[in-house]
């Protein structure tokens, strides 16, 4: 369910300093795949059959998430949805490119991230509902994920706080000399933070086993990343935090894999972090709450369009006879009935329980807490159920 | 035992933590070869090597965001604002992330760390070395706020700190590192986090201060002892949590009180203690609830002796709430 602003009769002036050109991917990145979704075979990394068809697998299986969060979104069964069109060759490469014991610092759009990890589609649908089975028992917003036991770190919504974080969380992995590496990933938007600049110089300075995941869809929000930076390349950045720094087409799987693979090594033998910049287009809007025909140029998406990063891996895997229309068909239905069965499931859950507000504060609850909990109790008893006067959010 | 400043005091936890628990870091700017400028952490780098004492780049927010993800993978970090008035770039990294991380995750990720913070006045620091700013952090759930005000509690409340399962920003009154002295024993031990202590006992007004101001109520007693007021003062020592009991204990039995801190009166932590003591002891109080505090004034620089509450100020409040 991608955006249909190809469809737009709006036109927006290019004078704002808004993206204007139609598509031409930057020549610096490194490609696998060509435009006519031929391998390089100098720079194909060498996958096995199995790990091919699972990256593939997950990235069709993030695109059905993100097309029915949208839809329950728009059928106001969830009040929030923050989808990641266009963006899983990157959230899968990165991925296919980790140990289950690596460190994954997440934005809010990696859901690819949680499924090619392993979280349960059960427990991601249940935090979009908030309910009694989400892990965050409904505390923040949809597509805040955390999974403690995966080593996926609890989604934040301030941009790029997870950067720095990650750099913390690999630093103690190698100062008690053990393996594992942090991979963090952020917007083109992210790097204007204060957090991104703390994460890349603490981890050159610290040399740290971190990977740096910059997904530069092209905007943050509505403002373009000709208005984040001036710098020609994000990539470039890394020269002033003393680490490599490579660009790699975002919407090529396998170039997204054999650069992460490439930095987690490079992290894992102790030779410190890297930034990564994955050039891509942010095929859908921020949130569902956004309409980019408001500030996008309908040109860079139907050039975008054409590069879909599924439609090209699938070419890819084809070519390879690896896949055909019968495993597409098979595999679709597959998808689509598993979600289906835990979004049916999910929705059945209750609301967490009133208690639950005052749980995890502290790890024990402060007089303070008990006491407003006790107030809270009585006031229920004496006026019974609470009306929910929300309104629906952005209003 | 060994006499003691409340400088050392730090040191000496710092050292007793580290040694038993290798957990423990510490980092933050010039707190390694250097020991930190107040010298908080002198030779712990030699004792300990540069792994767990670490300097760090010039930035508040990437030591907090450091210390959250490092403690977020198994360590017992211990991270250092050089001074109070430096937090504010970590504002983000505390407030919204370690204060809010178990409660987001669903118990799911911690981050227990102590933020250890030189803070207020009285040193001719000017208004960028001067503030406390306690009110930010009580205002956020998920954090504890600790305030020391001599040597021994120091010593047991971070020691308390260090093993505390929630984050904990640790305010250390500068203006008392090397002004008071006191007996600390050598072995681990601890101090409650949550308890106030009644410094000293008195009948007719409740003195109720934290951190540098405790040695001005004590002051301020003896001032008030000739002019007939006996004062009780109580050393709050944890803002939050809250010793509730102790406070509205002391009211009970006195009905008059002085609030007494350092940072500016206008939502300071007073107004939250007299709202309680409206809320809990209403019908206890003789007298209104007396405040003094810093002006709503950024804090000066040479003016501060008369910014800052000292004890004839409190003394005139005292008889102020004792005659009313």
């Amino acid at each position: 369910m991608l955006e249909k602003n190809s469809k737009s009769k709006k036109k927006k002036t290019s004078s704002n300093g808004h993206a204007k050109a139609p598509f031409v991917l930057r020549p610096d990145c490194l490609r696998v795949l060509d435009e006519a979704n031929r391998p390089n075979t100098k720079v194909e990394p060498k996958l096995s059959k199995e790990v091919l068809i699972r990256m593939y697998r997950q990235m069709q299986m993030t695109r059905f998430f993100d097309e029915r969060g949208m839809l329950l979104q728009r059928q106001g069964r969830i009040g929030f949805y923050v989808p990641s069109f266009g963006q899983e060759a990157i959230q899968i490469g990165t991925s296919a490119a980790l140990k289950q014991n690596d460190w994954i610092f997440p934005s809010y759009r990696e859901p690819g991230v949680f499924i090619s990890r392993g979280a349960s589609l059960f427990e991601m649908l249940c935090n979009l509902w908030g309910n009694a089975s989400d892990v965050c028992k409904g505390r923040q917003m949809p597509v805040h994920y955390s999974f403690s036991d995966l080593r996926l770190f609890s989604v934040s919504s301030p941009i790029s706080t997870q950067v720095i974080q990650a750099v913390g969380a690999s630093l103690a992995s190698k100062i008690r000399k053990e393996k594992d590496v942090a991979i963090t990933y952020f917007g083109d938007g992210g790097t204007s933070e204060n957090d991104f600049h703390t994460g890349l110089t603490f981890a050159g300075v610290m040399k740290t086993p971190t990977v740096f995941i910059c997904t530069n869809n092209q905007f943050a929000i509505s403002v373009p990343t000709a208005k984040q930076t001036a710098a020609e390349r994000i990539a470039d950045k890394a020269i002033g935090y003393g680490m490599p720094g490579v660009a790699v087409d975002g919407n090529d799987v396998l170039a997204v894999y054999a650069a992460t693979q490439e930095a987690v090594d490079r992290a894992r033998r102790g030779e410190g972090p890297t930034l990564i910049e994955c050039v891509t287009f942010r095929m859908g809007p921020h949130s569902s709450s956004d309409d980019p025909t408001r500030y996008r140029d309908s040109k860079m998406y139907d050039a975008w369009a054409k590069r879909d990063p599924i439609q090209r891996f699938r070419q890819y895997l084809e070519g390879k006879k690896l896949w055909d229309a019968k495993k597409q068909e098979e595999l679709e239905k597959e998808l689509k009935a598993t979600l289906a069965e835990a979004v049916e499931k999910a929705e059945k859950e209750p609301a967490p329980s009133i208690e639950t507000l005052f749980e995890d504060v502290y790890e024990q609850p402060t007089a303070q807490l008990l006491r407003q909990q006790e107030a809270l109790q009585k006031e229920q008893e004496l006026r019974g159920k609470f009306e929910n006067t929300s309104e629906a959010f952005p209003l | 035992m060994a006499n003691l400043t409340l400088v050392q005091a730090v040191r000496d936890a710092l050292l007793t933590e580290m040694t038993l628990d290798p957990r423990v870091v510490l980092m933050g700017e010039d707190v390694g070869l250097n020991g930190g400028v107040f010298r908080a952490t002198e030779g712990l780098q030699k004792e300990f090597g540069e792994d767990r004492v670490m300097d760090t780049p010039l930035a508040e927010s990437g030591i907090i965001g450091l210390a959250c993800g490092m403690a977020v993978n198994g360590m017992k970090p211990v991270p250092e604002i050089q001074f109070m008035d430096f937090i504010f770039p970590a504002f983000d990294q505390i407030v919204s992330e370690v204060a809010k991380l178990r409660y987001r995750s669903g118990g799911g990720f911690t981050c227990p760390m102590v933020i250890r913070t030189p803070y207020g006045g009285g040193i001719k620091g000017g208004h960028y070395h001067s503030q406390s700013g306690e009110v930010y952090f009580t205002h956020t759930a998920g954090l504890k706020v600790v305030v020391p005000s001599n040597p021994y509690d120091t010593k047991g409340l971070l020691i308390a700190a260090i093993r505390d399962p929630d984050p904990v920003l640790f305010m250390e009154p500068k203006r008392l590192y090397r002004s008071v002295k006191g007996e600390v024993p050598e072995e681990a031990y601890t101090v409650e986090i949550g308890k106030a202590q009644v410094v000293r006992p008195g009948k007719d007004v409740t003195l109720i201060a934290w951190g540098a101001m405790v040695p001005v109520c004590l002051k301020a007693a003896e001032l008030c002892e000739p002019r007939g007021a006996d004062c009780e003062v109580i050393d709050v020592r944890t803002l939050v949590p809250l010793d509730e009991e102790t406070i509205l204990e002391s009211v009970r039995k006195t009905g008059r009180v002085v609030i007494v801190h350092e940072a500016q009166k206008t939502c300071g932590f007073g107004a939250e203690i007299s709202a309680l003591i409206s809320e809990e002891a209403i019908l206890s109080l003789e007298a209104p609830i007396v405040r003094v505090t810093g002006l709503d004034t950024p804090f000066p620089y040479t003016l501060e002796h008369i910014y800052l509450p000292d004890p004839e100020r409190v003394a005139l409040a005292v008889g102020k709430v004792k005659n009313f």
